[in-house]
């Protein structure tokens, strides 16, 4: 229910806006070749891209709840200069273009970049164009989002548990392991599933980085976009599935996160 | 076992600092008005916060900032008890008081549990639980670990006045039974006198008044001692038969000695009439009611003035003299009614 009295033009406008969100969503539901959703999810193509998806998104959030946790406790534990850069350093790949993004990674991790080159030159490792440069590109661009979720609970986690478990001889390790950890449990959790459908959906730095490798790199988003030039079904069919997934997270997580019962 | 104190903390603004003797078996009840600085000197006790001075705990030193030594919280061998029990809420009632065990945590926790009559708690989680089994779950969980110095932060504030007597029953047998050095913070005096031994009064960010219950009371050497004893505290010089108060007025007291005094004064003491009294009492001034408060059989009567004071009376006396607030008085004190000690 709308509860305030709204002035009409307002409301005009807030119709127009929800109607630029709608129309993308009612073309795609409207054209959606309904009859060949099933060929085209089984089609060998459309299976990969899914298959490898799933294994970079999962990768990813992994990757992200082993550093992002860490690095959201460090974040929530400092004050003053460094917090503030700390925290901005973090958030970086939220703002930024995820072109810029993968261009940042070939310059750090490509066969020239800061770590690639003695990467490549000591252990003849190359990253960019393999699954794991996929991996770390969405890593790179969706872990903001879990460490700022887990920071948030930190924030929010009444100290003096961790005090009282302190108090009762506990050292550092199993405060964290025993107490902060089970408590942040709801923070990590929608992090967590924030964090892995940004990375489903990572489109910019995984195809700068990693390339559009069918089967190696190529993603339904890469899988999406390469569609939409030779067969406009499959790429209709392959973004319904990724709006069904972020409609699903989005009424999951309602309670949890967007505040609102 | 005794805790040797040397406490300063200095923080926006605010500067602690406390030197205190502790010895085991003895409860030490902190007392103080809001803002005095009682939890951060729990905290400080308790290594939670970084200090300036030295804390010795039965020999071993937990801090010494010339020396730059400070043990960690953990390491410590201190039992804190909160206001609220911040009982971990995802274990259940047994895993939080066999936290701190390091061996056999859930025989031992059980066996505490059931000699305290919350044996059929084990397995419940703290949210199941009324605030008042909370609290003594929170003790439990710390008294297991056997430290040797028990730190309580205004442990009954928290609860409802109809659990707290029980709860401080509770307290009460287990502080008994405990060996080692027990401080407890609080801001309720009727805690304090009832389970301590020795009170430290400290007020913005210094310590006051130490010693038994009795002895603070009879002696206050601030308006917060004065309040809770419930008696009038003045300030003045002693000029042998009399006291030149700070307000002004002369105030005829026996063996005022010279120099800085306090005069206390029992609001039964303090006489009130609707005309200037003739007699014996020779401190006579005037004065207005501001309020009035029933207590019990009697009346205090809160009165302004050259010399502000509180004055007790019976309910058919304010009748009598229609007394209200705003009322004018006259208020007599006889001097032999004043004790006066050097302040």
């Amino acid at each position: 229910m709308i509860q305030a009295r709204i002035p009409a033009p307002l409301l005009a406008l807030a119709a127009a806006g929800l109607l630029l969100f709608l129309l993308p969503l009612a073309g795609l539901v409207a054209r959606a070749p309904w009859n060949q959703v099933g060929p085209e999810l089984l089609a060998p193509e459309t299976a990969t891209a899914l298959g490898l998806s799933i294994f970079c998104s999962v990768t990813a959030t992994a990757i992200a709840l082993v550093l992002g946790i860490p690095l959201a406790l460090v974040l929530s534990r400092t004050t003053g200069t460094l917090r503030a850069v700390l925290r901005a350093l973090t958030t970086l790949p939220m703002v930024l273009p995820p072109v810029v993004g993968g261009v940042a990674l070939i310059l750090a991790f490509g066969r020239r970049g800061l770590l690639g080159a003695p990467l490549y030159q000591l252990f003849g490792v190359q990253i960019p164009f393999t699954t794991s440069a996929a991996v770390i590109a969405e890593t790179f661009v969706a872990m903001p989002f879990l460490v700022i979720a887990v920071e948030g609970g930190l924030r929010a986690l009444d100290q003096r548990y961790e005090e009282a478990a302190r108090a009762l001889g506990a050292s550092s390790w199993r405060v964290f392991a025993r107490i902060t950890l089970p408590l942040l449990r709801p923070a990590i959790f929608s992090g967590a599933v924030l964090c892995w459908a940004r990375a489903l959906g990572e489109f910019g730095a995984t195809i700068t980085f990693a390339g559009n490798l069918p089967g190696r790199t190529q993603t339904v988003p890469l899988a999406v976009y390469v569609a939409l030039e030779t067969k406009p079904d499959g790429a209709i069919v392959l973004s319904l599935v990724l709006l069904a997934v972020a409609l699903a997270i989005l009424i999951g997580l309602r309670d949890r996160w967007l505040g609102e019962p | 076992m005794t805790l040797r104190a040397d406490i300063e903390v200095k923080r926006d603004g605010f500067a602690l600092d406390v030197d205190l003797t502790v010895d085991a078996g003895e409860t030490v009840a902190v007392l103080g008005p809001n803002g005095a600085g009682k939890t951060t000197l729990l905290r400080a006790l308790a290594g939670l916060i970084p200090i300036h001075g030295r804390v010795e705990l039965d020999g071993d030193v937990l801090d010494d900032s010339q020396a730059g030594k400070h043990v960690p919280t953990e390491d410590r061998r201190v039992g804190l008890v909160f206001q609220d029990h911040v009982l971990f809420p995802h274990l259940t009632v047994l895993e939080n008081v066999g936290f701190g065990l390091k061996r056999d945590a859930h025989r031992i926790a059980r066996e505490w549990l059931d000699r305290s009559g919350l044996g059929d708690k084990a397995g419940a989680m703290p949210r199941e639980l009324s605030g008042g089994q909370a609290q003594r779950i929170a003790l439990l969980r710390t008294l297991v670990t056997e430290p040797r110095l028990l730190l309580l932060d205004e442990p009954l504030s928290a609860l409802d006045v109809s659990v707290r007597a029980e709860v401080r029953r509770e307290l009460s047998r287990q502080l008994a039974g405990f060996k080692g050095i027990r401080i407890l913070v609080t801001h309720d005096p009727l805690e304090a006198i009832a389970l301590a031994d020795r009170l430290v009064v400290l007020e913005q960010g210094g310590v006051v008044q130490d010693g038994p219950p009795t002895e603070v009371t009879a002696r206050p050497r601030s308006r917060f001692v004065a309040d809770l004893a419930g008696v009038n505290l003045l300030r003045g010089v002693g000029r042998g038969d009399h006291i030149e108060l700070d307000g002004g007025e002369t105030m005829a007291a026996p063996e005022s000695g010279e120099g800085r005094v306090f005069a206390v004064i029992h609001p039964r003491a303090v006489a009130l009439y609707l005309s200037r009294p003739e007699g014996t009492p020779r401190n006579v001034w005037r004065a207005r009611a501001e309020d009035l408060d029933l207590r019990g059989e009697r009346v205090r009567v809160r009165l302004s003035g050259r010399v502000p004071l509180v004055a007790e009376v019976t309910p058919s006396a304010v009748r009598d003299l229609h007394l209200g607030p705003g009322a004018d008085v006259w208020v007599a004190v006889k001097a032999t009614e004043i004790s006066v000690y050097p302040g």
